[in-house]
């Protein structure tokens, strides 16, 4: 029999808590709609009649952006299972401008593919450009939205309840949650930009 | 109640914690806004019943036209008014049918209404949990899938009709507002509301995997997993991953119909003119077949999403009903893996007319006839757990072998249909037709009505359905059914194809018109009869039968321990602990063995022989 090894004190240890394993199934999702749409780019782009055109520059600032918000979401993180509320509340906070300044230099991208004369309506390959990075920014609003709540959160925090809580792991699960999110929206981007970067070529 | 330690004494701190919330429950929190799994089992439940009678009275309706097309019927102007002028159904309107007909019963009934409703039910019962991972998002699952089916039901009330470019809505007849009468507004509603349909079976899926792999009971392992849970697992598995592919497709439909991009028009001439977008420009460079390939990256997986539900229910089903263990448990549980895998490798062969290469159309030939590989294990498993068992022909065993045998017609097309050469005739016939509704919409339909009948006491507090309605129920069923549907087998050998309103124009086709008019007469009947089910179904609810003691079919599995009416969180005591595998009956002298009694407890429990055993 399959289980005769199987001891009888033993119980079912989760291998990971539920609503991590929530976010990282949703994660999965998100890959395989990406997936998705840059395998239908490269499907289209395979069948000719595509306009070849620069990235632009623009795109290059935003990634170098978006990297630093991470490292700034990591120092965050760290801070508070530090109970460092103050370096916690700071680097949240600039985690929070700098998602901002990645979606105002999107904006920016935006238009200068405008004046180069891409426009969402016209050939595929700018249509797929507005539509993809305009979907990974979606994503990431709604990770703004979450880092939001977090850094309102942080000025209320009271420095024995912080305590408390550190002491408790399940505590640590929403900057876990919101922290992993984050990275993943980040390497989807860099994911993205080296696509369309090897694509405009 | 998400934690990391999961063991008894946290169940049962957890527990006190949902006695003290049952306190503040009144009619909202508990029946319509509820978080707990078994209420938004009955939710889902409910709601694809009502989506069934919808979706299957369409396809009367359009049958009644395929019959009878130079007849008119009063009755149909009273009951369609602009629709059916002169009683005589308009092709509009039967594309429209024929479209909600597909979408409705393969998503709202066969994935939300199966898959939504014993999921709920029996992940956390069968596997020994209080609630899913997450209740609150389990509830949202449910609320976004209603807010789809109302979207989807408002569109049939619009004024140009609801969509009507077939489910699969392939572009460029769905990317064009113009083209067809329902392709305007009711088109739009038709991507919105499969938008939320997707956001909500994802919510679902999430939430059936978390709660599987992470929550199990102590002694658990996923090796003593009924079948049911293996085949609920994987189908969300198969769900997670397969929907965002067709929600990528569908927002670049939305970009195409409404804000002028061309990923799926090219050059369309539309009424002798050609197609300009809102800036006057020529619409161009689009690809149509872009969208197949992401759309049947999700419809092929689909079918599994449909078919593996019923395929766990009906494995535990006649195991139980056989008293005899399931045949091959491992066999099974590795054939549902390598079905999993190869479902999501097959999309391209619903292309094989498109003009697809012909050398990639024989690799997708190659991988769709491996899939008959494990499907045919599965059967093999069936029949041989059913020989020589000492069978109980209940309501659910008899719809349970009612499945293997449809899964067993409609599979032997499917090697006809998955070569890529015999396609080519057969494409878009009703033999096509034939196949799919056997092989998946009757046969899930028949797990399902299989795993109502059998649950019927842990979805309704103690209570059992009618059994002599039920018998004729299955009869009609079973035989109408297949007076339906063997006939298009014919039909579609000699060339008729699909989708058609009707035949007059075709002389070759006239000499079938007996049949069609047999056809939908065969489908009348079924339909009428599922209103004694209806009847039964909602009958037994409020005045059925009590069941007599808490393990009416004398099953192993974990949710006959629960008592007769569920409070919130399943078990009032401590969550039993589980010995050993599901399927163990008639072992060592006893009838059945419980999966939560330890081996010491057992009737002829002899020490020396269980040493000598080990």
């Amino acid at each position: 029999m399959m289980t005769t090894s199987y001891q009888e004190n033993e119980y079912q240890k989760p291998i990971i808590q539920p609503k991590k394993f929530v976010l990282w199934g949703a994660i999965a999702s998100m890959i395989m709609m990406f997936a998705g749409l840059t395998s239908a780019y490269i499907v289209r782009k395979a069948q000719g009649n595509w306009v070849l055109f620069k990235m632009p520059d623009i795109f290059w600032i935003s990634t170098i952006v978006i990297i630093i918000s991470s490292i700034t979401l990591y120092l965050a993180e760290r801070s508070f299972k530090q109970e460092n509320i103050k370096m916690y509340r700071l680097s949240l906070g600039i985690t929070f401008v700098l998602a901002v300044v990645f979606l105002v230099c999107q904006y920016l991208g935006w238009k200068q593919m405008g004046e180069y004369g891409i426009h969402l309506k016209g050939n595929p390959s700018g249509s797929f450009l507005y539509v993809i990075s305009g979907l990974h920014a979606l994503h990431l609003v709604g990770g703004l939205f979450f880092i939001l709540i977090m850094f309102v959160k942080s000025f209320f925090l009271h420095p024995v309840k912080l305590l408390i809580d550190t002491l408790n792991p399940e505590r640590y699960l929403n900057i876990e949650l919101l922290s992993t999110y984050w990275h993943f929206v980040d390497i989807l981007w860099i994911y993205l930009f080296i696509f369309f970067l090897i694509n405009s070529l | 109640m998400a934690t990391t330690e999961i063991g008894l004494d946290h169940h049962l701190s957890n527990h006190d914690d949902h006695e003290h919330h049952e306190h503040h429950d009144n009619f909202f929190t508990k029946y319509v806004f509820s978080q707990d799994h078994k209420i938004i089992a009955r939710q889902f439940l409910i709601t694809g019943i009502i989506w069934a009678i919808v979706g299957v009275f369409f396809s009367v309706l359009f049958r009644i036209q395929l019959a009878w097309p130079n007849e008119s019927f009063p009755i149909l102007e009273t009951l369609l008014g602009k629709w059916a002028e002169g009683g005589k159904m308009s092709p509009d309107f039967y594309y429209s049918l024929v479209t909600m007909h597909g979408t409705i019963m393969v998503f709202f009934v066969l994935t939300a209404g199966l898959s939504g409703t014993f999921s709920n039910l029996l992940i956390p019962l069968q596997c020994g949990v209080r609630d899913m991972a997450s209740p609150f998002i389990n509830m949202l699952s449910f609320w976004f899938f209603l807010i789809a089916g109302l979207i989807m039901f408002s569109s049939l009330f619009l004024e140009n009709g609801a969509a009507s470019g077939g489910w699969t809505s392939y572009p460029p007849l769905s990317g064009l507002p113009e083209a067809t009468k329902g392709g305007g507004m009711g088109m739009t509603l038709w991507l919105v509301s499969m938008a939320l349909f997707i956001v909500s079976s994802l919510m679902g899926g999430l939430n059936y995997i978390a709660t599987i792999l992470n929550m199990r009971t102590k002694g658990m392992t996923m090796f003593r997993l009924p079948l049911t849970i293996w085949a609920f697992f994987f189908t969300a598995i198969i769900g997670v991953l397969s929907f965002p592919v067709l929600l990528a497709g569908a927002i670049l439909l939305i970009f195409d119909r409404s804000f002028g991009t061309a990923f799926y028009l090219s050059d369309i001439f539309f009424k002798g003119e050609v197609l300009t977008n809102h800036a006057g420009q020529i619409i161009e460079g689009g690809s149509p077949l872009l969208f197949q390939h992401l759309f049947w990256f999700l419809g092929h997986p689909e079918v599994y999403i449909v078919i593996l539900p019923a395929m766990g229910m009906v494995s535990e089903i006649l195991s139980t009903n056989s008293r005899k263990p399931i045949f091959g448990y491992t066999a099974m549980v590795y054939s549902i893996m390598a079905i999993t895998v190869l479902s999501f490798l097959v999309w391209a062969h619903h292309m094989f007319v498109s003009g697809l290469n012909p050398f990639v159309g024989s690799v997708f030939v190659l991988v769709t006839l491996l899939i008959a590989v494990p499907s045919a294990v599965k059967v093999f498993n069936w029949i041989t757990t059913v020989w020589r068992g000492n069978i109980r022909f209940t309501p659910a065993m008899l719809f349970a072998i009612g499945f293997v045998s449809m899964f067993i017609s409609g599979g032997l097309t499917g090697i006809f249909l998955g070569n890529s050469s015999l396609d080519i005739p057969l494409h878009d016939t009703y033999f096509v037709v034939a196949h799919f509704h056997i092989v998946m919409a009757i046969a899930a339909g028949f797990g399902m009505f299989a795993g109502i009948y059998h649950w019927f006491p842990k979805l309704f507090n103690g209570r059992m359905m009618n059994e002599p309605i039920a018998y004729i129920h299955f009869w009609i069923t079973l035989i109408g059914s297949y007076c339906i549907f063997w006939p298009m087998h014919y039909l579609g050998m000699t060339g008729v194809p699909r989708r058609y309103f009707s035949f007059n124009e075709f002389d070759t086709f006239g000499v079938y018109g007996d049949l069609n008019v047999f056809i939908t007469v065969a489908a009348i009947v079924v339909f009428c009869t599922q209103f004694l089910f209806v009847f039964n179904f909602f009958y037994s609810i409020f005045y059925g039968r009590k069941m007599k003691t808490l393990n009416p079919w004398k099953a192993n599995t974990l949710e006959w321990t629960t008592p007769r009416e569920l409070g919130h969180g399943n078990w009032p005591g401590a969550i039993p602990s589980v010995y050993r595998g599901a399927h163990e009956y008639s072992k060592d002298g006893r009838d059945y063995t419980p999966q939560h009694i330890p081996d010491s407890q057992l009737d002829n429990y002899n020490p020396i022989i269980a040493e000598a055993v080990k």
